[in-house]
């Protein structure tokens, strides 16, 4: 009873890294409220994936292992979440900010009437006062997220109504293992048909295709990233070949992308991305805070902006006044002919 | 054969075009100074619709909107584009609703409304962009959900194909009507205004709308094609425990306008000299190369 539920996103017999960063939070939130950390493995031949995610602290993993429960679909998992924490009653449930964690979570919250707050970008445990029904509570999660496009940062709570639920997008916590040797108080291999009726197949996966990301953003220790100042899709080559002569990878930010100068999958930020690269070179980004969220740990920022003003540039650790298309070739010019 | 759909869409301020003087001193967002436009993915959704009435004319598309009064001019927008029908859902007494308690308030609208066969909406809003109330309203209903939908592919009276998003790539699903739909922004971006259908409707109103204009006159007859249905809590029959903040388990404990503390930076022209140094610094402490 009461315990924090991280829900695992798998593919193939893999425990996505959002998952694994989730148990990470997962478990440091559960130590500070003195509760247990649970697992939810939903999927078929799951042999593995105990030892893939007790070393992060699991207390008690269920495990629900049925050929009709991979790949995903709504529905049946809908029907194990909703049955399995009427009986347990957590009190927060976690999952990831993915397309699968945001097709399911909503369901979830809907059938068990929780809130259910997305995309966050900070978890923290805190008190609550309702000044106006003069109740206080203690030991809530902070639902920390910007919004409003990114305009604002807001704090939201369920001060009644569990479990509390949340998403958080891959790359926004970090992910450590807590001991390799932990050890698991149960496993449990729960009567998959328990839980879901047959009316929850009727929607029937015809086919299904997935690609290696065409670029790896999220691990690039350098990032070129152009915004809506780049000023059009042809600017952003510039971007791309300062990134290649780095050996980096060309993010953008929301309104670049909006504007169709970069793919959707190179959004970096609240709704996109979060990277931690050694060297971030922001181009003509204005520096929303939906942006911000998604590069601040950046270890050196340098922002490139004609705009001497641009609130990125507090933040930035260099700040070039000028135009991309005038500082991006001396770059690479000055890169050239100085690196061996 | 012929489908009915709704559509459900909302009215958001553009946070996409969001100026310095957008934000009060207090930090709170001061909405007047923003647009107020028909939410993107909404203008998809409406689009996946008006291609199924292409194909089958017979077909009825309903537009479900909650909002202020004001909301009543993007439902005019729908029909101009090529809704049949427009609704509007207004109530002191929805104000303030999180995701849940605006699905609980559309799944009853869309009850009031009654037979449906595809619910379509956008995959999400972008003021706050939750992606919950499709998926939530879907679960009140009772029925499937597809979410992500790139191209309705194919439909019958007994299913629709469809090719959705998924992470790193896409997905063909076949689901049963009735069926809930949220669409992405990279589906077929909506058709342009008709001519003929801003005359016919360019004076499509709301009952609050027609006596504010013509107090002296009758109300529009429901059956009138000028007639916007507007629906309170009673009429969609509402538990208003169930609307609105008191019907919303999030709360927002604070809202704040982050000011970031600035760090001791260095400013430089661009000029070629500066440049270079910054590339030997770069390099000389490993930072690139």
């Amino acid at each position: 009873m009461k315990n924090l539920f991280v829900y695992l996103e798998i593919e193939g017999d893999v425990v996505a890294d959002v998952s694994l960063e989730l148990l990470t939070k997962g478990r440091s939130l559960a130590t500070e409220l003195g509760v247990e950390l649970e697992a939810i493995a939903i999927g078929y031949e799951l042999e593995t994936i105990a030892e893939q995610v007790i070393p992060y602290g699991v207390d008690i993993l269920h495990l629900f292992d049925d050929k009709r429960l991979a790949p995903y679909t709504t529905l049946p998992t809908t029907s194990i979440l909703v049955n399995l924490f009427k009986k347990e009653q957590p009190q927060i449930c976690l999952m990831g900010a993915t397309v699968i964690g945001r097709d399911l979570g909503p369901r979830v919250s809907s059938a068990l009437i929780s809130g259910l707050t997305a995309d966050c970008t900070s978890l923290v445990i805190g008190d609550y006062e309702d000044k106006k029904m003069q109740k206080q509570y203690d030991n809530l999660l902070y639902q920390i997220r910007p919004a409003f496009g990114g305009n604002i940062v807001a704090t939201i709570v369920n001060p009644e109504n569990r479990p509390q639920m949340a998403t958080v997008r891959e790359g926004v916590m970090k992910r450590q293992i807590l001991d390799p040797e932990y050890k698991a108080k149960s496993v449990i291999r729960h009567d998959v048909n328990e839980f879901v009726s047959t009316e929850d197949f009727v929607v029937e996966v015809i086919n299904r295709h997935i690609e290696k990301a065409a670029h790896n953003l999220k691990g690039s220790p350098i990032v070129v990233c152009g915004g809506y100042g780049v000023g059009s899709k042809e600017n952003f080559n510039l971007l791309f070949d300062l990134a290649k002569c780095l050996s980096g990878e060309v993010g953008a930010s929301r309104a670049a992308v909006d504007a169709g100068f970069a793919d959707h999958d190179r959004q970096i930020g609240q709704t996109g991305v979060t990277v931690r690269p050694k060297l971030y070179i922001a181009c003509g980004i204005s520096g929303q805070i939906q942006h911000i969220a998604g590069m601040q740990e950046s270890a050196m920022i340098i922002s490139i902006n004609n705009d001497p003003d641009a609130p990125i540039n507090n933040i930035a650790d260099y700040v070039i006044t000028g135009d991309i298309e005038e500082v991006l070739p001396k770059m690479i010019h000055f890169y050239k002919s100085n690196s061996k | 054969m012929k489908y009915q759909m709704i559509v459900l869409a909302k009215q958001v301020p553009d946070t996409r075009n969001v100026g310095k003087d957008a934000m009060n001193e207090d930090g709170t967002v001061n909405r007047k100074v923003l647009p107020a436009i028909f939410n993107p993915e909404d203008l998809n959704a409406l689009e996946q619709a008006l291609l199924i009435k292409d194909r089958f004319p017979e077909s009825t598309i309903t537009i479900l909107t909650m909002g202020p009064p004001r909301a009543a001019d993007l439902l005019r927008e729908g029909l101009y584009r090529g809704a049949d029908r427009a609704v509007l859902l207004t109530d002191r007494a929805f104000a303030g609703a999180d995701t849940l308690a605006t699905s609980y308030a559309l799944s009853q609208a869309i009850k009031h409304i009654g037979d449906f066969d595809l619910i379509i909406g956008g995959r999400q809003a972008i003021d706050g962009d939750t992606a919950q109330v499709g998926p939530q309203v879907a679960e009140k209903l009772h029925i499937p959900q597809v979410t992500y939908t790139e191209e309705i592919l194919d439909i019958t009276q007994k299913d629709v194909t469809i090719r959705r998003h998924i992470d790193g790539g896409v997905e063909t699903v076949k689901a049963p009507l009735p069926l809930m739909i949220t669409v992405t922004g990279s589906a077929t971006p909506c058709r342009p205004r008709h001519a003929k259908l801003v005359m016919q409707y360019k004076r499509a109103m709301t009952p609050t709308e027609w006596e504010t204009t013509y107090p002296d006159r009758a109300l529009l007859p429901v059956e009138s094609p000028l007639h916007i249905a507007q629906w309170s809590t009673q009429d969609v029959n509402a538990d208003i425990a169930q609307c609105g903040l008191s019907g919303s388990p999030t709360k927002v404990k604070k809202v704040e306008n982050i000011n970031f503390v600035a760090k001791e930076n260095r400013r430089l022209t661009g000029s070629d000299e500066e440049i270079e140094s910054l590339i030997l610094e770069l390099l000389e402490n490993h930072t690139i190369g």
